[in-house]
């Protein structure tokens, strides 16, 4: 049986496109101390630490995580890197989470930063990250990725630019209420249907930012968290899975999973829901962070867990479905679309997530919480993690 | 490109990285490029276990974790799965617009993308859906051929959905 381990600490410096007052490094103290003053603990009082840090050539530094570290103080302790893309700050949850559950570590800090906004040259960065040989050269990055996912939900599932476009304005008008959030200003539909393409069928208000930013997330076993000053957010449930980074192998009729779909979320969801004891996550899940940087992943992301039927995603969120006070809010800190630190940002669903259950998410606190499910994704859609956050262990 | 730092403003340090590579694409990929190159011919490589013919061709059937041993030519001809429409400039990327698709060709079990031309793509709605999934598309090959992915792109052939 893994050790019961819950969140007791959430640390956020607050995501902005440009962070010339501090270096990468001091981001992440500043992110460190907060979580440490949350958890009403030292830095002593950390056992291993976990570092999320994505492809380094977004902020210009060869293996960041070796900065990052010793700005931490961690000597004399475990440190660990976990990159997989965009999923870096969830998987190092994951990372860090099994650190604890194993028994091997008491209490274990998560912590992911990022200063994307240094180089113009993110597209070009992520470019990089694909095939050399047979595809990089075709200008595939992580918009016209998605793009290829967008254009096959309007296909197969009739999602139309405007079940896209409600997604956005949603986001913003949840992040009009998270002081950590990058773009807060309220959007409209007309707003984003007007806003000039990107990568068709996805426009500019369609697309996350790149910011600037650090999370650090506090976890501890079980007679540590259970006297945490805090209400602890246990985690209850966590599953992952990868596939292929050929995008071209979700689309012929070899295809096992489709691309239009989060099939390999629905897998990480159900491993999570069963670890958690979830059978019908609508009424057994009260809100949810998802990891999607494009509207159209975000309709993805709710089929795949569970909210609504495959192919409704989209219409149900024009109905309002994942409004706060719906059924289902989705993303009340305003998500990936309002704040982007790419290494922190899957990190930040998770912190966001925990302090719902505990109660301290501020303004955009859903009421009564007692569960929450966080996601993540990266690669080429590739990556896929599911974190289920409750009020009891 | 760097700030002008200012004893107000904040100091910024430029930086970049040029980093040169050769990549030697193995013996599989170097046949697949070579029938592009020398004989205009797109060739998949099949899984003995579960049959999928993979483009780009693998050495190995990633599902199956058994190494792939038949070659098969497929398309010229075949159907667009999915595609993109680039109007953003992005720095080190093309010039936009332009358009993207994975394309299933004939006898193929997997999509392989490539740029996709003959199509205006100056008015979005318009060339969307000439674009649209289920199109006909076929493989054209460039008159001086290196042996890169580049030595071929899509032309739309027209609607057949």
């Amino acid at each position: 049986m893994p050790t019961k381990t819950a969140i007791v600490g959430v640390g956020q410096t607050g995501y902005r496109f440009k962070r010339t007052d501090v270096t990468i490094q001091e981001l992440a103290q500043d992110a460190a101390a907060k979580a440490l003053e949350h958890a009403h603990m030292e830095m002593a009082d950390i056992d291993a630490f976990v570092i999320g840090v994505a492809p380094d050539a977004l902020i210009g530094i060869d293996n960041v995580d070796r900065w990052i570290g010793q700005a931490l103080g961690v000597a004399h302790r475990p440190q660990l890197r976990v990159n997989t893309g965009g999923t870096t700050g969830a998987a190092a949850a994951q990372a860090g989470y099994v650190h604890v559950a194993s028994g091997m570590f008491r209490t274990v800090m998560v912590l992911a930063a990022d200063k994307v906004s240094e180089t113009p040259d993110a597209q070009w960065v992520l470019n990089t990250a694909m095939d050399p040989i047979y595809e990089r050269s075709l200008a595939l990055n992580a918009i016209n990725m998605c793009s290829f996912q967008a254009v096959r939900q309007m296909s197969q599932y009739g999602v139309t630019e405007r079940q896209l476009a409600a997604v956005a304005v949603r986001s913003r008008r949840n992040a009009a209420a998270n002081p950590y959030a990058h773009l807060r200003d309220p959007i409209t539909i007309d707003d984003v249907m007007s806003s000039r393409y990107v990568c068709w069928p996805l426009k500019l208000l369609d697309c996350c930012p790149r910011s600037s930013g650090a999370c650090a997330v506090i976890m501890a076993a079980e007679p540590q968290a259970a006297s945490s000053p805090n209400r602890p957010a246990w985690i209850q449930g966590m599953g992952a899975t990868s596939n292929t980074i050929y995008m071209g192998d979700k689309m012929g009729p070899g295809r096992d999973t489709d691309h239009a779909d989060w099939d390999e979320l629905a897998i990480a969801a159900a491993s999570a829901y069963e670890r958690a004891g979830i059978t019908d996550p609508l009424s057994q899940i009260d809100l949810a962070e998802i990891y999607a940087p494009f509207t159209c992943t975000e309709i993805a992301a709710v089929e795949a867990l569970g909210f609504c039927a495959k192919g409704t995603g989209g219409a149900m969120g024009e109905q309002g479905m994942f409004d706060m006070g719906g059924p289902m809010p989705v993303n009340p800190s305003g998500g990936v679309l309002s704040a982007n630190p790419i290494s922190a940002t899957a990190l930040a669903r998770v912190a966001e997530a925990a302090l719902q259950v505990m109660g301290e998410a501020g303004e955009h606190q859903v009421p009564g919480v007692r569960r929450a499910v966080a996601t993540g994704i990266g690669g080429t859609l590739q990556f896929h993690t599911c974190m289920i956050l409750g009020d009891d262990a | 490109m760097s700030e002008t730092a200012t004893t107000s403003g904040p100091l910024i340090h430029p930086g970049e990285w040029h980093i040169h590579y050769d990549y030697a694409v193995g013996d599989t990929a170097a046949r697949f490029f070579t029938e592009l190159r020398d004989n205009m011919k797109v060739y998949a490589r099949r899984c003995p276990s579960c049959g999928r013919a993979f483009v780009p061709p693998r050495a190995y059937c990633e599902r199956c974790f058994v190494k792939t041993t038949d070659w098969v030519e497929v398309g010229p001809e075949g159907v667009v799965e999915a595609f993109t429409i680039v109007y953003e400039p992005f720095d080190g990327l093309p010039v936009p617009p332009y358009a993207v698709a994975y394309v299933t060709l004939d006898g193929a079990s997997t999509a392989l993308a490539n740029f996709v031309t003959g199509v205006d793509l100056s008015d979005p709605e318009v060339a969307s859906e000439a674009l649209a999934l289920g199109s006909r598309v076929a493989v054209a090959f460039a008159g001086k051929r290196e042996g890169m992915i580049t030595d071929f792109h899509f032309e739309l052939l027209g609607h057949n959905k």
